[in-house]
């Protein structure tokens, strides 16, 4: 978890944090270079449609701004494998820019994995987590849920960590 | 944690095949994250009217985090972003900014590059 120390956000990542995030930000990567989707509702998510009623208005809104915006969020998860040591364990040190970066970043994995997961308003993520160990403690819905939650402790510790917006 | 990073997370995975993987996902009701209702647009010239930036409530965005994007992108004090923020999570969205098409266009489009759910309307 992120902590503040001499003007930047410090964290220690042990060697499975360092593999579960790189992971992480590889399929967020993955996701964007792949000939996105718009149908699939991750993709409906991180992208959404400027003008709920104007189907046509969004598409031309789309067509002039998707391009950085899906660049700006490759770049932002690259800013998360770039930080990290490649495998082991190891410190992150980030500086504003860095951190906001990761924030971002962070924050599009959560909405891909929420979604998927189907998380919702009245989602208790701890219920929903002895539900998954019960019925199958090696499952993938399992690890997704731990890695979900993992982010979200992660993330408001970033957000703990920056410095105070006056 | 205990977690074990060899268990693919499949990001790219179309929700039916990750349906299927899942087993007990099959059947649950998508996540009612999209918009079912705009606000009533009064009959009013158009031109005369402002147009405002909305964003919408979700289930994944942590509160603490749509504060500081409200604070971060708008300049917004954090008793007004937080009243915003909490605006969005207890109705269900809150308008966020006022002005010229152009302006709120820009600023949802801002607001997808912090994840947050926004769409533009006239006011």
């Amino acid at each position: 978890m992120f902590r503040r120390s001499g003007g930047q956000c410090v964290a220690t990542f042990a060697h499975d944090e360092v593999r579960v995030l790189r992971k992480v930000a590889a399929e967020v990567v993955g996701l964007l270079t792949d000939g996105m989707d718009h149908t699939d509702p991750v993709v409906s998510r991180l992208f959404p449609d400027i003008y709920p009623d104007r189907p046509e208005d969004s598409q031309e809104f789309r067509l002039y701004t998707e391009g950085d915006l899906k660049t700006s969020k490759i770049d932002q998860a690259g800013a998360i494998l770039a930080a990290l040591p490649d495998e082991g364990e190891g410190e992150v040190r980030l500086d504003g820019e860095a951190a906001e970066a990761w924030l971002r970043a962070i924050n599009d994995a959560r909405l891909a994995m929420g979604t998927r997961l189907e998380i919702q308003a009245d989602t208790d993520l701890g219920e929903e987590l002895d539900n998954a160990v019960l019925e199958d403690p090696g499952s993938s819905r399992v690890f997704q849920l731990s890695v979900y939650a993992y982010l979200g402790y992660l993330q408001e510790s970033l957000l703990n960590a920056l410095p105070e917006i006056r | 944690m205990g977690l074990d990073a060899t268990v693919d997370l499949r990001f790219d995975a179309p929700v039916h095949r990750f349906a299927e993987s899942g087993g007990n996902m099959g059947g649950m009701a998508l996540p009612q994250v999209a918009p079912v209702e705009t606000p009533e647009i009064e009959e009013v010239p158009a031109g005369d009217r402002p147009w405002v930036t909305i964003v919408w409530d979700d289930p994944v965005n942590l509160m603490s985090y749509v504060t500081w994007v409200f604070q971060k992108l708008f300049g917004y004090s954090k008793e007004k972003a937080e009243r915003l923020m909490m605006d969005v999570h207890t109705k269900g969205k809150a308008v966020v900014s006022t002005g010229a098409r152009e302006r709120m266009e820009m600023d949802a489009n801002q607001l997808h590059g912090y994840g947050l759910w926004a769409t533009v309307d006239r006011s």
